[in-house]
């Protein structure tokens, strides 16, 4: 009974973050000093006149007042259509299918490298406390989660690509290839870096997390027992210690979809990457009302079904919790 | 035999008084303690006189911030770090205090089963589970769903799958009526008579002067007393110590383990 009364909790919950996320959004945008109509003409601003620009802006829809304009989205959000996008001409939904099917590899990819990586590097680091690899780790972690993405972006692009050319500049195909061509090989050789890229931040962050959590796990009573009965190493770790830390790793790699999704804003910029990130960059900068309102709810989605997941597991993976449902329903 | 061998066992913690200065707690002062094997003593003391200290300490799992003085001598050799490596969990077994010591995410079958050193795991857990009349049950179940009298024949189970020539209890009664008490000391009776031998540690005199051969009194990490256990009959007559003495005399229900007739097994 508390599980079908979350989840609805959950979703009134998503209602009314996806519309305050779209009032905000929206308010936002109609105060930008960005004119649509001057940032789609662009360099033949000159030859447009002043009629045909007034004409384009009708054709949008540009000029009636703001309220009003909302009103007509929301009155097509609800009923399924996202409208079409100004830059791409082509429906909203569409451009965000293909873009996040970019994205998807590459955020899929950065997510898992970091939660297996931070992981290892957290729970090595505990087991070593205070030995120089605890302190290497440490070091790592805190010079990395100080260290702006982007930056990093450029540092790998110019040691990888300049100095040691072995990956590609950007993009997520080789350049003048048809697209039946392209293998996933190719795919695959284009990722590598902006995955490792947008991995790093988060490595840091589930390392210091899973240490820390490790450390209280090692201080605990029923550790000091397992020690008592001769497990070390190895042995006590994965018998108490992963065992006690992976629910809340876990966890906190699926809150963690937040953070990877505004990393991969900028590493897709760094990167010239076409996925989800770029085109977001794409379309605040060049006015582009419905497909920014567009990425933002399915942005909101993803990061929200992130958060469910992580409330979720705890539900349904620790037995102090998922026994407890039992014995009440 | 000497099983366990305590000479002049020091133990002090490292602290900061309120100026940041080191200064260093003494909690345990010169204790000599032995134990031959089959043979079960016990240490009584109040809390906060250092009792699970010195089992902590025999088993060398005392905090990074403490220091120890003095020598432990485990059949004939020294107990280092390294002999401990090999003989925790193997040899020496500890029953500890309370349910917060199982592995929280861990069934409780499973946690006997990987304390077992001695035979088929499984087997062994089944055999002592029926022993313990804990039902097979049981064992699927985590240690937050047991009861205290459960989560107790747990714990002792884990020291009895272990095989251990010693074991060390770690006030393993408190919190349980009198007739799992009973059982859980009869269980003891039973594990040393097999040849194991027992450091039963604990607050509780009557339990204490009821299973031991010997029992040893602690006071503020000082060992004051070791009396046999049968001196403690009566009013304590028998008794040479007035700290012990005083202890028996004022416990309520000495006249209950007269009738229950300790005496006749000493």
């Amino acid at each position: 009974m508390r599980a079908t009364r979350m989840l609805m909790f959950q979703l009134i919950r998503l209602v009314l973050l996806l519309a305050a996320v779209s009032i905000i959004t929206f308010a936002l945008i109609s105060v930008s000093p960005i004119d649509p109509v001057q940032a789609y003409i662009g360099a033949d601003m000159l030859r447009v006149g002043e009629e045909q620009r007034a004409a384009i802006a009708a054709y949008w829809g540009l000029d009636q007042p703001p309220i009003e304009r909302f009103l007509h989205w929301l009155k097509a959000i609800v009923q399924g259509d996202m409208g079409t996008s100004m830059i791409y001409r082509e429906p909203v939904l569409e451009v965000i299918k293909d873009r996040f099917a970019h994205s998807f590899v590459l955020l899929l990819a950065a997510w898992l490298l970091s939660g297996v990586i931070g992981f290892a590097a957290g729970s090595l680091a505990a087991m070593k406390q205070g030995t120089w690899i605890d302190r290497v780790i440490q070091w790592y972690c805190y010079a990395l989660s100080s260290t702006p993405a982007f930056w990093a972006g450029l540092l790998l692009l110019i040691v990888f690509t300049v100095w040691l050319p072995i990956f590609p500049v950007g993009l997520a195909v080789p350049a003048g290839v048809s697209a039946e061509q392209v293998t996933w090989l190719d795919r695959l050789y284009h990722m590598v870096l902006p995955a490792i890229t947008l991995s790093l931040v988060g490595i840091s962050n589930i390392a210091l997390h899973t240490r820390e959590k490790l450390l209280e796990v090692l201080g605990s009573d029923y550790v000091r027992f397992a020690r008592a009965r001769g497990e070390q190493g190895f042995l006590l770790w994965r018998r108490h210690g992963a065992r006690n830390i992976m629910l809340p790793a876990i966890t906190l790699q699926f809150a963690s979809f937040s953070e990877l999704f505004g990393g991969a804003v900028l590493i897709e910029q760094v990167f010239s990457y076409p996925g989800l990130g770029q085109a977001t960059v794409e379309a605040s900068t060049r006015g582009d009302v419905p497909l920014l309102m567009g990425i933002v709810l399915f942005s909101t989605l993803f990061v929200f079904v992130g958060n469910a997941i992580a409330e979720w597991i705890y539900r349904l993976v620790d037995p102090r919790i998922k026994e407890g449902y039992r014995h009440e329903t | 035999m000497t099983l366990l061998d305590i000479r002049d066992l020091s133990i002090s913690f490292a602290m900061y008084d309120r100026w940041l200065r080191q200064t260093t707690q003494p909690v345990i002062q010169s204790l000599s303690l032995s134990l031959e094997a089959g043979e079960i003593v016990a240490v009584v003391g109040a809390s906060g006189s250092g009792k699970s200290l010195l089992a902590h300490a025999i088993l060398g799992l005392l905090p990074q911030n403490a220091s120890v003085a003095g020598e432990i001598m485990f059949e004939g050799k020294p107990l280092t770090a390294a002999a401990l490596s090999k003989l925790r969990g193997s040899k020496i077994a500890l029953i500890p205090q309370s349910v917060q010591y199982l592995d929280p995410l861990m069934t409780v079958g499973k946690q006997v089963e990987q304390a077992a050193r001695i035979g088929q795991p499984k087997a062994l857990r089944q055999s002592i589970f029926r022993s313990f009349r804990l039902p097979e049950g049981a064992a699927k179940l985590y240690p937050f769903q047991l009861s205290g009298g459960m989560a107790r024949r747990v714990l002792v189970s884990t020291a009895a799958v272990s095989g251990a020539r010693l074991i060390i209890a770690d006030e393993p009664t408190p919190g349980l009526d009198e007739a799992v008490i009973q059982e859980t000391l009869r269980i003891f009776q039973d594990l040393s008579a097999s040849g194991a031998a027992i450091l039963f540690i604990t607050h509780d005199l009557a339990a204490a002067a009821q299973i031991a051969d010997r029992v040893a009194v602690l006071r503020e990490g000082r060992l004051v007393d070791i009396s046999p256990a049968s001196s403690f009959a009566g009013m304590g007559e028998a008794l040479s110590h007035p700290y012990t003495r005083a202890l028996w005399q004022a416990l309520p229900q000495h006249q209950f383990i007269e009738a229950v007739g300790w005496n006749d097994e000493a």
